[in-house]
């Protein structure tokens, strides 16, 4: 298996999930869409997860082109109110190593 | 966002299967008395390799995350490596299952390299003694050199998996401490009536004792032990055990057989299960998305006669091959059901039978295929069957060009 750069993270990140920091669907984990929301699966862990709501998956997938995981929420439309409930939902999928922290690029850096 | 549960969702069918089974081959190298796809021969008409990477292109394209490999013994298919490669290098996970005859060093060393592959060595008992009376004499020792190799390359959470039997269910310890002293995972897995364990699961299937206990060990040990879902007919008992707890066939499940023939699940190897066939026009995709059976079994159940119990919710009426062959109505209890009601339903299937004059008498279903060995097992002094009974003895038909030792010339490289 291969080693996970976030693990140390992720310890620490299991009891609390950092809105403000950036994250990433993890590169081994493949989405597929299903009628009712989708499917993620994750090639390393092999663990499933599945996400019924449409706009937490719009999230996720988000996720790498915003700053950080609160950025995202807001461009996908998540109201004050509903941001706890989306914190716990992705550090669900935190825990579940399906979502990582990503490392913050060099300024100017593609 | 829906107010269905997650499984009332997954009832409804999935755009593609989340776990698909595909036996590769019925040709095996050992013959358990239990198989549940009758196998021993291989099929002349199987897939040939090239068919075989067209329906993984189907399941790449329907992001089908990974599928589970089985047999027969898929590992003696000449192309199986070819064909694990290409699935992996197209995104399809692989998971296999194997009983080791071909797992040596080198292999499990390439296993154990890769993130896409996963392997699973059957072993039905935690000592030879246990394990052989099913699988066959060697069997136990072929399955633990396996582990060994795996071991040995680092492969880290490759899967025992154990059909829990009445020989073996006061053996789930052993099970688990021989997982931890291999870094393996254990997996454990109903025995189902269908194949040939069909003949041998009226000895063969735990007592209602045995059960109980299984519940509560599966209880205790969560999700360190694996059980794909299948005995979530326990749910009755109380708590439900960790995964889905539902009847996946032709919703999130479905059999993809040697021929190509598509079947609701990987128990179920009769015609009434059959979907369709992956050689057809439109392939799998066609067959998964659009059958007429897999879109019935998608549509809204009653119940039936399990409708008005008050645990019909937790176990939902349990499974569908047990209950097809053991001559069950597919909307009542399950053969194995917790209350006692799948027993007192056989028993009184029985009673009507005796009343019955023989040639009036229903014949319990049997699977469509049988792949089994005909004659003795290279390396075995005989059958190794340690029950006598057979509901029928299965005529032999005319030779055929298939009619070979599948693995005749196969070196078994020490396997034995």
């Amino acid at each position: 298996m291969s080693t996970d750069p976030a693990g140390a993270v992720l310890a620490s990140a299991a009891t609390s999930f950092d809105l403000d920091r950036p994250w990433q669907l993890d590169e081994r984990v493949a989405v597929r869409p299903e009628p009712f929301g989708a499917l993620l699966y994750h090639f390393g862990t092999r663990r499933l997860s599945f996400l019924k709501d449409a706009t937490l998956l719009a999230v996720v997938r988000s996720l790498g082109e915003h700053p950080s995981a609160r950025a995202a929420c807001a461009a996908a439309g998540v109201q004050p109110a509903r941001l706890p409930a989306f914190e716990r939902g992705l550090g669900t999928l935190a825990e579940s190593r399906m979502i990582s922290p990503r490392v913050i690029a060099e300024p100017g850096a593609a | 966002m829906s107010t269905e549960t997650l499984v009332e969702l997954f009832e409804h069918g999935l755009d593609a299967p989340i776990c698909l089974t595909w036996e590769l081959t019925y040709a095996c190298n050992l013959a358990c008395v239990h198989c549940l796809s009758s196998s021993g021969r291989r099929d002349p008409g199987e897939l040939s390799t090239g068919e075989c990477k067209a329906v993984i292109d189907t399941l790449e394209r329907m992001q089908v995350f990974y599928v589970n490999i089985g047999g027969g013994e898929p590992t003696v298919r000449p192309d199986f490596w070819e064909l694990v490669d290409y699935a992996t290098a197209h995104h399809v996970g692989v998971k296999f299952s194997t009983n080791g005859v071909r797992i040596d060093e080198a292999v499990a060393r390439k296993l154990a390299a890769s993130d896409y592959v996963d392997v699973q060595i059957s072993l039905d008992g935690a000592t030879a003694e246990v394990n052989d009376a099913v699988r066959g004499q060697g069997s136990y020792a072929m399955a633990i050199r396996a582990m060994e190799h795996l071991a040995a390359a680092g492969f880290r959470g490759f899967k025992i998996s154990v059909v829990v039997t009445r020989q073996n269910a006061g053996q789930l310890d052993e099970f688990k401490a021989l997982a931890d002293r291999y870094g393996a995972q254990l997996r454990l897995t109903r025995l189902r009536p269908s194949g040939r364990g069909a003949d041998v699961w009226d000895e063969l299937h735990p007592t209602a004792a045995q059960q109980r206990q299984l519940y509560d060990w599966l209880c205790a040990h969560g999700e360190q032990v694996l059980t794909g879902d299948s005995f979530f007919h326990l749910a009755a008992y109380g708590e439900a055990l960790p995964g889905l707890n539902m009847c996946g066939a032709g919703r999130v499940v479905c059999l993809i057989d040697p021929v190509g023939d598509v079947y609701a699940c990987p128990f179920a190897i009769h015609e009434n299960f059959l979907a369709g066939n992956v050689r057809a026009d439109g392939g799998f995709e066609a067959v998964w998305r659009h059958s007429a059976l897999f879109t019935e079994l998608r549509g809204p159940s009653s119940g039936g006669a399990c409708g008005s119990c008050q645990f019909y919710d937790s176990c939902r009426g349990g499974c569908m091959a047990a209950k097809f062959f053991t001559g069950l109505p597919l909307d009542g209890p399950d053969p194995e059901c917790v209350r006692g009601f799948g027993e007192q339903a056989l028993a009184e299937r029985a009673q009507a039978e005796q009343a019955l004059a023989s040639p009036a008498r229903t014949a319990l279903p049997r699977p469509g295929l049988d792949h089994s060995h005909r004659g003795p097992v290279r390396g075995q002094a005989a059958r190794p069957v340690p029950v006598t009974i057979g509901r029928r003895p299965v005529p032999a038909p005319p030779d055929r060009a298939c009619d070979v030792n599948p693995l005749a010339g196969f070196a078994a490289g020490g396997a034995r």
